[in-house]
């Protein structure tokens, strides 16, 4: 414990070049969002290589087709302005896809020129009003030195709720902003909501779109995705349930002065058409998960599903189980600043000392948001905001975790440690499945917290000098 | 069979072209060409993407600091920009690397002065000094490169001049270079290999007049990125034929390599598209002929040993080698002939980068399987229809924008390798100097060569014409694949290889026999569904 002890006092030359992010850059937020429409393909307004990037990158993760546009900005276009080639790219995509939406994600490029998207967009609408085919348009403004994926991430899902949302007769429904989680924990979330028999609106869904079937005939658009209608009847719920403290919260370097001009999709739907809203953390761990449910009797007036109890109920007896196997372990964990909430909450529930908290995420609230939800022991947890991997190398160095929790760019510092490292979030381009790893509610904590146990045993069994196959 | 699915390509474009609105139809049709080795047909490349296209093309910085700076061990890469960039280009292509006696290597570090706002309102300039700064005292490199991103460059940033600044500031034994490959520049990654060439060039190559290695003939092999250590395969293969190997660009590379580069006696040119252009300032300012070479495949590999052994005209060289074929020609005869049955009479299609998709055609062709269609994602005209086409190319805007360098005769080491005599001699003998065929020399008569091939064009392929095996990379991979079609990465050789030199097509022999063998396939159609999709899949039940 002495070394947890004096983690607070140790310095650190602090870097400004940044050393293997820990962060990826907005626009590829906002294309994850889109893909979450239904009849939606992306159309990154800049040069094509962050479209090709961007798609490059979520591909590794999610191993499935990622059809992402962009209006190939060329230096003519930096210097005249990317109009011509917006209007082209849009009438080229409606051509051979016909989407029913269009997501527009702008870029450093775009931005730093000061291209006006939502400008653009009615200057292309006009005088094509009798036009059936026209698209609904989103869009996002997401420069790359703005924050980081999550803000390009639920500054889309903002913006697609302001764009789409249309006030008609109220229903008895929920709308559930699941954050950026798995395509199997969305999955899960709507049975979930099924079992409850609410109507609701999940978004963004890309639990199909990004984890498709094999196709047994031809799609120019992948199925799946938050239907339109759904998305205009978010105006007309009875709550919303929004997942994650931080959201787009922070304070961005430069961006905002007034921090109330931020909101949420849930906080604009309550200030618009007054619809009730829930912030809860990702629910990972009991405590979380039971506060989720707790909300989904509130609003449905139905007691939790035996389905549910059971799980929760088995899970409980697993933390019992294999308490002695993870109690008092030291864990780095890193990823999202509402990723890395919910595990603490997770972790404390089943005693594992966080000792380096880590997020690339700048919203300057994450200390606040751990300590003040008593999620830590600020004297005894390096929280570490803006930080990339080199940063988090040199501590872990020094307080020797024991395990590692993450995506898989941390892998190096684990294999340095000689530690495990159980790959959560994303990227997981370095293991099989990552789309398919649950963490929420009972079912997805349960997955989870067997992994991590068996992390451990693994470990402990691999450095064993004699070979025991009890545990 | 394979003369008549070659056939069905006529239609094609037919098919295709009307998707698109008039406009980009006709630009798309001049990138669609079929092929007739008699009469080379003109084909529309290196022409910007119409918007709106989903193309497989990069950017200038992903050419840049991605291909042709990315695999050097001992240069620190600092990416000029917002953080997006250098995330993307972090460990993603393949490249292995041998640490040396510096023991440095930075190719696992992913540095960025990861703008913010307040760097692009009001200039990044300092806090790229001060990353360069942290750069040095932290590893204290030999050598750090700057990269420019697409704000650097609207925002005025020049790194060329902070370099200048730093060099001056650290004193004299770092050397600091920037590269202005901002995203937009270009066409396409092919900018950023130019702007790479020139830089390499100014900054690096020459440096250094050591002449290291022992081995009497001396080469270096350019335009090979080392992707599942093919650098390491041909650089053994070399040796064993008594050939040193000087320097790779830029697999495998390191700073002395690019510094003694010129103390090379011969240039291989591999990929022509990436490195061609300091293949040319090599031969100016040092005398270094260049030869194009292909190390895909068994037979393109004994042929460039054998234009080595010919132009060292050395008997013991080509006795040697000739040796070293015949040894392992025996290996390579016992892989095909077991991988042989199951290939033979299947199809494929390439649509990689701006040399794989000519290179690969050459396996496939000691596979049996014939090459129905192929194209470049970021290659020129010439890589198409050869260099001979080069005076007629019409330089664009694009192409306007990167700086021409220009080369003179260095005053006191430039030394002919070979007289004019000595070369022409060596042309009688079927040497080729400076000059490359390109893809479409070798592809059959009315097979399809489709440049800067569309998403869209590309789901039309496969719905059409089920090729057995499609190459492409991770872009395409799973929108093939979900159509019931095996894909082969050729960018990173779906984490397998080395596919190059003997050895190599051993391997690529096994993989490809393991594809088309799959039988995962004949699943996608579950048990109790009708047999309408039997179309889509006979190909696999025929195995």
């Amino acid at each position: 414990m002495d070394a947890i002890k004096n983690i607070p006092q140790i310095k650190k030359p602090s870097y400004v070049s940044s050393r293997n992010a820990c962060k990826l850059c907005a626009p590829l937020g906002a294309s994850l969002v889109f893909k979450g429409i239904e009849g939606c393909i992306p159309m990154i307004h800049g040069s094509q290589g962050c479209a090709t990037y961007i798609r490059r990158y979520m591909i590794s993760h999610y191993k499935e087709p990622m059809d992402i546009a962009s209006s190939n900005f060329s230096e003519e276009s930096t210097i005249y302005g990317g109009n011509k080639n917006f209007v082209q790219g849009i009438d080229n995509i409606r051509k051979q896809y016909s989407p029913k939406v269009m997501g527009i994600a702008s870029t450093c490029l775009s931005e730093t020129i000061g291209e006006d998207i939502p400008a653009l967009i009615a200057e292309y609408k006009t005088g094509k009003e009798d036009d059936k085919t026209m698209p609904l348009f989103v869009h996002a403004s997401t420069p790359s030195y703005q924050g980081t994926h999550m803000d390009g991430f639920h500054e889309a899902v903002l913006g697609a709720i302001k764009s789409l949302s249309k006030e008609g007769t109220k229903q008895e429904r929920i709308n559930l902003f699941s954050g950026f989680i798995s395509p199997a924990d969305i999955r899960m979330l709507k049975e979930i909501m099924n079992d409850f028999e609410i109507e609701y609106t999940l978004f963004p869904d890309y639990s199909e779109s990004l984890d498709n079937p094999c196709w047994k005939d031809y799609h120019l658009i992948p199925e799946g995705g938050t239907p339109v209608k759904d998305i205009e009847n978010t105006a007309n719920a009875k709550a919303s349930i929004e997942f994650g403290t931080v959201l787009n919260k922070g304070s961005i370097p430069g961006r905002i002065l007034d921090k109330k001009g931020v909101l949420s999709a849930g906080e604009w739907l309550q200030d618009k058409y007054l619809i009730e809203n829930n912030t809860v953390l990702l629910p990972t761990g009991i405590d979380a998960s039971d506060k989720f449910f707790g909300l989904l009797e509130k609003y449905t007036g139905k007691k939790m599903p035996l389905k549910y109890a059971l799980q929760r109920g088995r899970l409980v007896d697993s933390y019992i189980d294999s308490h002695k196997y993870v109690f008092g372990k030291k864990a780095m964990i890193y990823g999202e600043e509402d990723l890395v909430i919910s595990l603490c909450s997770f972790l404390a529930e089943i005693g594992i000392t966080p000792i380096i908290i880590a997020s690339g995420g700048e919203s300057g609230l994450l200390k606040n948001e751990l300590v003040s939800r008593s999620l830590i022991d600020p004297d005894t947890t390096i929280v570490m905001s803006g930080a990339d991997f080199e940063s988090m190398r040199d501590i872990a160095l020094e307080v020797h975790p024991d395990i590692l929790i993450g995506n898989s760019k941390g892998y190096y510092i684990s294999r340095e440690l000689g530690v495990p490292l159980v790959r959560i979030g994303f990227p997981i381009h370095d293991r099989a499945g990552g789309p398919r790893q649950k963490q929420l509610c009972y079912e997805g904590t349960q997955e989870l917290f067997d992994r991590i146990v068996n992390a451990l045993l693994e470990y402990k069994q691999e450095h064993s000098p004699i070979g025991y196959k009890y545990m | 069979m394979e003369k008549d699915k070659i056939k069905s390509l006529a239609t094609f474009k037919d098919e295709v072209l009307d998707i698109y609105p008039k406009k980009v139809g006709k630009k798309r049709a001049k990138a669609i060409v079929f092929g007739d080795p008699d009469s080379i047909p003109e084909i529309q490349a290196n022409v910007r993407t119409v918007p709106g296209i989903i193309t497989q093309r990069g950017c200038t910085y992903a050419g840049c600091k991605g291909v042709v700076l990315g695999p050097t061990r001992d240069i620190v890469n600092i990416t000029h920009g917002p953080i997006g960039c250098a995330y993307y280009s972090w460990l993603t292509r393949r490249n292995q690397t041998r640490v040396d006696h510096y023991d440095t290597n930075f190719i696992p570090y992913a540095f960025s002065t990861d703008m913010q706002d307040s760097n692009i309102v009001f200039g990044g300039e300092e806090k790229l000094k001060e990353a360069i700064r942290e750069a040095y005292e932290l590893f204290h490199p030999r050598a750090i490169a700057i990269f420019s991103t697409c704000p650097v460059g609207l925002i005025g940033d020049d790194v060329h001049r902070v370099a200048r600044h730093m060099m001056e500031e650290l004193g004299g034994d770092v050397n600091i270079f920037g590269f202005s490959c901002e995203g937009y520049r270009g066409v396409s990654q092919s900018a950023g290999h130019h702007i790479a060439n020139n830089q390499l060039f100014k900054h690096l190559i020459g440096k250094d007049d050591t002449v290291n290695g022992s081995l009497k003939y001396r080469i270096n092999v350019l335009g090979e990125y080392n992707i599942g250590g093919d650098a390491f395969a041909i650089e053994t293969l070399l040796e064993k034929c008594g050939i040193e190997l000087v320097a790779t660009f830029s697999g495998n590379s390191s700073l002395d390599q690019f510094q003694t580069a010129h103390t090379a006696d011969l240039n291989l040119v591999m990929c022509h598209r990436s490195i061609n252009y300091v293949a040319e300032m090599l031969e100016t300012a040092f005398g270094i002929p260049w030869m194009k070479a292909n190390f895909i495949g068994a037979e393109a590999t004994a042929k460039t040993l054998r234009k080595v052994g010919k132009y060292f005209q050395d008997q013991e060289l080509i006795d040697k080698i000739e040796e070293v074929i015949e040894e392992e020609m025996k290996l390579v005869k016992a892989a095909a002939d077991q991988a042989l049955p199951k290939t033979t009479g299947k199809t494929a299609m390439l649509f990689v980068g701006g040399s794989r998709a000519h290179h690969y055609q050459e396996l496939f062709t000691e596979l049996g399987i014939t090459t129905l269609a192929a194209g470049y994602e970021f290659g020129h005209r010439d890589d198409y229809e050869g260099r001979v086409v080069i005076p007629s190319i019409v330089i664009d805007a694009d192409s306007r924008n990167i700086e021409q360098i220009t080369v003179t005769k260095d005053e006191t080491r430039y030394n002919p390798r070979k007289t004019e005599e000595e070369l022409k001699a060596l042309e009688a003998e079927g040497l080729e100097f400076n000059g490359y065929e390109g893809m479409m020399a070798e592809m059959q008569k009315g097979t399809l060569v489709i440049d800067d091939l569309s998403h869209y064009e590309m789901e039309r392929l496969i719905e059409l014409y089920h090729p057995d095996v499609f190459c492409a990379g991770i872009k395409e991979k799973f929108c093939v694949q979900k159509m019931g079609i095996p894909l082969k990465q050729l960018h990173n050789y779906d984490y397998g290889g080395p596919y190059a030199a003997f050895e190599g097509a051993i391997n690529f022999y096994k993989d490809i026999e393991q594809i088309v063998c799959c039988t995962i396939w004949k699943e996608i159609k579950a048990p109790w569904e009708k047999e309408e999709v039997l179309e889509a899949n006979y190909a696999y039940y025929n195995v």
